[in-house]
C-alpha cells in the first residue's frame, strides 16, 4: 500500500445520498479475478446520463469525491474501492459511510473523510470551480478560501495510511498471541475446531 | 464477584478477543469463514504472491453461488454443461482450483449440498451459535439468526482471515430492536424486517450490531430468524443477532458439521449462557409494535422506501428532508411510478422467489400455499423459484412443492444467487417490474433498468397470481 500524507486537487461534487455499491460498480463488473480496470464500470448508471459530474471535463482526473450520507451502503464488494482507485480517486468526503465500505477503502489506501452535512454542502459548492486540500497529519480539509474543517480518524488507520502499512503482515507478526488464543479456545470451546472434517 | 451484565454481542465479542491495543482496536478470532467465488480470487492471489498458507483450512468452507447459472448443470450423460459467460466460468474455475490448492473443503456445483453460502452454512451446521462467522458478502449477517456474530467483509479482510484467522476490529455499538406483541395474519419475518428498515432507515444501524428481542423472535423459526438477520445490513448494521434457544438447538442437532455427543452437550451449555443478561445496557433501543406491521413492499430504490401493501406511492414533497425529496424523485422516475397510485394497482411482469433472504424450505412452503390450485396471471412473463440449496430443493420436491410451482407457471431452478443480483443469466429486463423476495431494490440490482419491489415469499406468490402487487391476506383465509 502507498503511503498517503494527504490528497490535493479537484473534487467531483456528486453529493448523492445512500450511494450504494451497485451504483459504484454494478455486479456485471464483479466477474474479474484481478483488481485492475474497474474504473470503466464505475458509476456506470450515473455516467449514462448526459451532463453527469463524472464526465464533466472540469473534474477530469479529480482525486476527491464528495457524496451524501451513507456512501458505499450495500454489498461488501471491495471492487467498489478498486473502481474508485482505478478512476484516480484517493479520498471520499461524506457525512457518513457504510461500515464495510470505509474498511475496504482504508485497506486500499483511500481516505474516507466524515464531515457534517453543512460542511459537505460548502465543499460541494467550492468544488464546482476550485480545488480542495485534505491533510492527513493535521486532519483538516481546506479550500482556497477561509474554510478549514477538521475531521476525526481512527489513530491506527491514520498510522497505517501515513506509513503505507500492510495489515496482514502486521497481524502475522502477532502469531504467538493468535496461537495462545487457539490453545485456550481448544480447551474451552473444543467443538469449534475441525469443522469441515466433522462431515467427512 | 458479580460481573457487569453483558449483552449477547458483548459476550461473543469478549470470548474472541486475542488481544486489545491501546487505541481500543481488538484482534478478534474468527471461528468460521465462508468463501465464494466473487470476493475471493484476489485474496488467494495475494496469499500466493506472499507465499502465505491458509492458517485454518478446517474452519474454512468454499461454495460457489453468485455466478452459477440456475439452469441444468449436467447433461444426460452426467457431463458438465459449460458456462457460456467466459468471465463467470473463469471466476468459478478459480475457486474450484484455489480451494484444494489451499486445503479448503469445497462444495461444488455438482454436490447436492451446494447452494447459497448463507443457506449452506446453517444447513450443514457449519454456522454455530456464539461463533464469529465471516464471508466476503454483506449478507453474512444472516447467520446471526443462530446467535452467531456474523458479518460481511471485503476481499482484503478475506485475505487477512485466510492468513491469520483473525480480524482487526473496533467494537460496534449495540442496538436493541424490540418487537412487542404478535405478528398479524399474513405478516412474515420478511415483512417485519422491511418494516424495521423503514423505521430506522438504510443508515440507521450504521456502526451498530442489532439484537432482535421480544416474544416474536422467540416464537420464530430459524428460517425466519435468518431472514430477519439477513437484512440487518439493509438497515446499515453489519450484524444482527437473535439469542440462541431451544429452537436453535433443535435446528442444529444432527447436522453434518455440528458438534456431536459430549461436545454437543458442552456446546449447548455454553450457548445457553450467551443470552443478554438482565440489566445489560444497549447504546440504542428501538421499540416496535408488531400490530403496526402489515405485509410490506418497497416502492423506491432504497430498502428504506417501504410501505404497507395497503399504502400508495408517496409524493416526494411528503418527505421533510430535502435530500430525501430529491432521492424520492429520482427513485420514482427510475421505478416509473406516479405519486398517489395505490400499491395494489402496480402491475408486475416478473416474479423471483429465492436469494439468501428467502429461499429456505419454509419460504417455499409459504409461497406454495398461496399458489396451490392457482396460476400466474397472463401479464406475468417470467416467474422463477430458486431454492437456496440442493438440499432445500430435494426436500421441496419430496413435499411436492415443485409441482405446485410448475402448475402455477413458475420455473423450478437449480440453487444459486440467481436474480438477486445481475451476475448470472437470471436478470429482469430493463423497464420491467419484479416482485422479488430478495434483499436489495437498488438501481440496476436485478439487471440494468430493472425495477425491483421487495416482498415476502407469500406476497411474491400473490403478485404472481394477480399480476400486480397484491395483499396476500385477500388470497388466503
Amino acid at each position: 500500500m502507498q503511503a498517503l500524507a494527504g490528497v490535493e486537487g479537484r473534487a467531483i461534487p456528486f453529493g448523492a445520498k445512500n450511494v450504494d455499491t451497485d451504483v459504484i460498480i454494478p455486479a456485471e463488473w464483479l466477474k474479474t479475478i484481478t483488481r485492475e480496470g474497474l474504473g470503466k464500470g464505475a458509476f456506470e448508471t450515473v455516467r449514462a446520463e448526459p451532463g453527469n459530474v463524472f464526465d464533466d471535463p472540469e473534474h477530469a482526473e479529480a482525486p476527491i469525491l464528495i457524496a451524501g450520507d451513507n456512501f458505499g451502503c450495500g454489498s461488501s464488494r471491495e471492487h467498489a474501492a478498486w473502481a474508485l482507485l482505478d478512476l484516480g480517486i484517493t479520498a471520499v468526503i461524506a457525512p457518513s459511510f457504510s461500515d464495510i465500505f470505509s474498511g475496504n477503502a482504508f485497506k486500499n489506501g483511500i481516505l474516507t473523510v466524515v464531515l457534517p452535512q453543512e460542511q459537505v454542502d460548502r465543499l460541494l459548492e467550492v468544488a464546482r470551480e476550485h480545488p480542495i486540500t485534505i491533510d492527513l497529519e493535521t486532519q483538516t480539509v481546506t479550500t482556497p478560501f477561509q474554510d478549514r474543517f477538521t475531521f476525526e480518524i481512527d489513530p491506527f488507520r491514520k498510522h497505517c495510511l501515513m506509513n503505507g502499512l500492510d495489515e496482514v503482515g502486521l497481524t502475522m507478526a502477532r502469531g504467538d498471541a493468535i496461537a495462545a488464543h487457539e490453545a485456550s479456545r481448544v480447551r474451552h470451546l473444543p467443538w469449534l475446531d475441525n469443522a469441515t472434517e466433522k462431515a467427512a | 464477584m458479580a460481573s457487569k451484565p453483558r449483552t449477547l454481542y458483548e459476550k461473543i465479542w469478549d470470548a474472541h478477543v486475542v488481544e486489545t491495543r491501546d487505541d481500543g482496536t481488538s484482534l478478534i478470532y474468527i471461528d468460521r469463514h465462508l468463501v465464494h467465488e466473487v470476493t475471493s480470487p484476489q485474496a488467494f492471489e495475494a496469499l500466493r504472491l506472499a507465499g502465505r498458507p491458509v492458517r485454518r483450512p478446517d474452519l474454512t468452507l468454499a461454495v460457489p453461488d453468485h455466478n452459477l447459472p440456475t439452469t441444468a448443470r449436467r447433461d444426460a450423460a452426467g457431463g458438465r454443461i459449460p458456462i457460456a459467460d467466459a468471465q463467470s466460468a473463469a471466476q468459478l474455475a478459480a475457486l474450484e482450483a484455489n480451494a484444494p490448492a489451499f486445503g479448503i473443503r469445497y462444495i461444488g456445483d455438482a454436490d447436492a449440498e451446494q447452494g447459497i453460502v448463507h443457506v449452506v452454512g446453517p444447513e450443514q451446521g457449519f454456522s454455530l451459535p456464539g461463533a464469529t462467522i465471516v464471508c466476503g458478502d454483506s449478507h453474512t449477517a444472516s447467520h446471526g439468526g443462530l446467535g452467531a456474530l456474523a458479518f460481511g467483509i471485503g476481499t482484503s479482510e478475506v485475505e487477512h482471515v485466510l492468513a491469520t484467522q483473525t480480524l482487526l476490529l473496533k467494537r460496534s455499538k449495540s442496538m436493541e430492536v424490540r418487537v412487542e406483541g404478535e405478528l398479524g395474519p399474513g405478516v412474515t419475518p420478511k415483512d417485519l424486517i422491511l418494516h424495521v428498515i423503514g423505521v430506522i432507515g438504510a443508515a440507521g444501524g450504521t456502526g451498530y450490531v442489532i439484537e432482535y428481542r421480544g416474544k416474536v423472535f422467540e416464537q420464530m423459526s430459524i428460517e425466519g430468524r435468518l431472514t430477519v438477520c439477513n437484512m440487518s445490513i439493509e438497515a446499515g448494521a453489519r450484524a444482527g443477532l437473535v439469542a440462541p434457544d431451544d429452537v436453535t438447538f433443535a435446528y442444529l442437532k444432527g447436522r453434518p458439521m455440528a458438534p456431536k455427543g459430549a461436545e454437543w452437550d458442552a456446546a449447548v451449555q455454553w450457548w445457553r449462557s450467551l443470552a443478554t443478561d438482565d440489566g445489560a445496557e444497549f447504546d440504542k433501543s428501538v421499540v416496535i409494535d408488531a400490530a403496526d406491521i402489515a405485509p410490506s413492499v418497497t416502492w423506491g430504490t432504497s430498502p428504506e422506501d417501504v410501505l404497507p401493501i395497503t399504502g400508495a406511492v408517496p409524493a416526494p414533497e411528503s418527505f421533510a428532508d430535502p435530500s430525501k425529496q430529491d432521492a424520492a424523485r429520482k427513485s420514482l422516475a427510475y421505478m416509473g411510478l406516479e405519486p398517489g397510485t395505490p400499491l395494489t394497482e402496480v402491475a408486475i411482469e416478473n416474479v423471483f422467489i429465492g436469494s439468501c433472504t428467502n429461499s429456505r424450505i419454509e419460504d417455499l412452503r409459504a409461497a406454495a400455499a398461496v399458489l396451490k390450485g392457482r396460476r400466474k396471471a397472463a401479464n406475468v412473463r417470467w416467474a422463477i423459484v430458486v431454492p437456496g440449496s440442493g438440499l432445500v430443493k430435494r426436500q421441496a420436491e419430496e413435499e411436492g412443492l415443485d409441482k405446485v410451482f410448475l402448475d402455477a407457471g413458475f420455473e423450478w431452478r437449480e440453487p444459486g444467487c440467481s436474480a438477486c443480483l445481475g451476475m448470472n443469466p437470471d436478470k429482469v429486463p430493463a423497464g420491467e417490474r419484479c416482485a422479488s423476495t430478495s434483499n436489495r431494490n437498488f438501481v440496476g440490482r436485478q439487471g440494468p433498468g430493472a425495477r425491483t419491489h421487495l416482498v415476502s415469499p407469500a406476497m411474491a406468490a400473490a403478485a404472481a397470481v394477480t399480476g400486480r402487487l397484491a395483499d396476500v391476506r385477500e388470497l388466503v383465509d
